[in-house]
């Protein structure tokens, strides 16, 4: 970009369409509110008032349909696993997925005939944060890795 | 809900609207449901004409789990049951383990456990009414509650190193005793709360549409509710004065000088009145805990083994939900031979048919908040 650079008045940036659409992406992620058990706490305290996740463009949605990120906070059972399926299903792309906790990452402490090892077993997961329940500080740095993820991501052009 | 084929030429005027039964699942994935309830509600127009929950979404065989590993390895899955008040929940474990053995607790550990175990139910009723009125349509209230838990958090982690499954108490007593700054932590909360109390009241108690919403929803008799075996503010609200701090004292109850809340008609505002006065009476037992609090150890002497003798021993507490149990069977083994929990959560989601029934639609979601369910005790 050297060769445009500076060469524009002060109201114009020049920027590369990729990266235009990352920062956009990144910039509000609206995760869905998918609280399963007590990392859901976390994950509303994270919201809450001492935390303040809206500083980020995180707005909690209840809809899969409005949002961009599934939060998959808590222990997923077998027979969570279906519904969870679903949800994913529903939601728009581009979507992604933060396994929040040890239960939605590996089973936890829960090794057992009841509880799926980990949510990858039913939907791609992008980040995993470890904790039992992870504190809000450990979610929001999941949501961070999260947008520099997103954005190294390239839209138009693939790369080859 | 009548639909008018367009192949079929009728006359507009000539079709009579007709009803039929809706059939609607709520949950498992419905912010309100307060975890992954699904409540399968059958609708005529908006009167809910039968309701039946499907549970199990969150089971986890913990009592399984508590057949295979020791006794103290189990506190730890005692604060995933009630995780909202997980100090409750440990305290229900470690006091049914030691009424088994017949232990001695020193005074001291008794007083922090009360201490802490009444900071776990302010904390549980903050949350539930946070997200009660947040499903209600009271966002300030929310972010109020959140500002004091977070404070009582801060505690938890001061004392226990952290935030919500915080594993607070051992078999015998404490691990260790409490720092100094917790205690003075604590006295300053506990001047602080009941002005904060007083500000979520002018937010609700008189607030036209929260009365609306609430008054003359979700009733349960007394009568109803006993045969029904609801505990907790559930109970309470409907008029019975049972309370299991003052009917079967454990730890430091005896010693301390609280009033037990009713209310009087049964309904959801009255169960919002008790339990907004419990977290007052909650701060009086703190702060009579921080002034008699007695020294000394806070551990009595626990052997390197723990093997308790064979027998059966059933204990229970007032979590903040209602009568939380264990029913612990030994057979004289390091490891449990049956663990059973009597989870107040589970008991009272019984009684969400007889009062969702006859209701609106819109009222279900205020009557499950009511009941202040958690699904990890719910489900086991």
């Amino acid at each position: 970009m050297g060769v445009v650079e500076g060469k524009f008045s002060d109201n114009f940036i020049t920027t590369r369409i990729d990266s235009l659409v990352a920062w956009a992406r990144k910039s509000a992620l609206w995760p869905m509110t998918f609280g399963l058990a007590c990392c859901a706490i976390e994950m509303m305290a994270s919201g809450a008032s001492r935390y303040d996740f809206d500083r980020f463009g995180v707005i909690f949605r209840a809809s899969p349909r409005q949002s961009d990120v599934m939060i998959v906070a808590g222990t997923v059972t077998h027979k969570m696993g279906q519904a969870l399926r679903r949800v994913y299903d529903q939601m728009p792309e581009p979507r992604w997925v933060i396994a929040m906790g040890n239960c939605a990452t590996c089973g936890g402490p829960y090794a057992n005939y009841a509880v799926m090892q980990g949510v990858d077993e039913v939907v791609p997961v992008d980040v995993y944060v470890p904790g039992c329940p992870p504190r809000p500080e450990s979610l929001m740095w999941g949501v961070m890795q999260l947008q520099k993820k997103i954005e190294q991501e390239r839209y138009i052009r693939r790369k080859a | 809900m009548f639909e008018v084929e367009s192949s079929t030429r009728v006359e507009r005027s000539s079709v009579v609207p007709g009803t039929e039964e809706l059939i609607i699942n709520m949950g498992p994935q419905h912010p309100s449901t307060h975890g992954v309830l699904r409540v399968i509600l059958r609708l005529d127009g908006e009167t809910v004409k039968d309701c039946d929950c499907d549970i199990g979404f969150l089971h986890r065989g913990t009592e399984k789990i508590g057949e295979n590993i020791t006794y103290t390895m189990f506190i730890p899955y005692t604060d995933r049951l009630d995780y909202i008040a997980a100090p409750s929940s440990n305290l229900a474990w470690v006091t049914a383990v030691e009424k088994l053995f017949g232990w001695e607790i020193p005074m001291r550990a008794h007083y922090i456990r009360t201490l802490v175990a009444e900071f776990s139910r302010i904390s549980s009723h903050l949350l539930w009414l946070a997200t009660h009125a947040l499903d209600i349509g009271a966002m300030t209230v929310f972010l109020w509650c959140f500002r004091e838990r977070e404070m009582v958090l801060d505690l938890f982690e001061h004392a226990f190193g952290a935030r919500l499954t915080v594993n607070a108490f051992r078999l015998g007593g404490l691990f260790q005793d409490v720092p100094q700054k917790f205690l003075d932590l604590s006295q300053e909360f506990a001047d602080l709360f009941p002005g904060r109390i007083g500000d979520y009241e002018t937010l609700l108690t008189d607030n036209r549409i929260w009365l609306q919403r609430t008054r003359g929803v979700g009733v349960i008799s007394a009568d109803d509710a006993i045969d029904l075996s609801l505990t907790g503010p559930i109970l309470r609200g409907s008029g019975v004065r049972w309370d299991i701090r003052r009917a079967q004292p454990y730890a430091a109850y005896p010693y301390l000088d609280f009033v037990v809340p009713v209310g009087e008609n049964g309904d959801v505002y009255d169960r919002y009145l008790v339990r907004i006065e419990e977290m007052r009476q909650s701060t009086r037992i703190i702060q009579q805990c921080l002034a008699q609090l007695p020294k000394g150890p806070v551990s009595c002497k626990v052997p390197r083994t723990i093997k308790p003798p064979a027998g059966e021993v059933y204990h229970s507490i007032e979590n903040p939900k209602g009568e939380f149990g264990f029913y612990i069977v030994s057979d004289g083994s390091e490891t449990p031979y049956r663990v059973r929990i009597r989870p107040p959560s589970f008991v009272n989601l019984g009684g969400l048919k007889k009062l969702a029934l006859g209701g609106l639609v819109a009222d279900v979601v205020a009557i499950i908040g009511s009941i202040d369910i958690v699904l990890g005790e719910c489900d086991r």
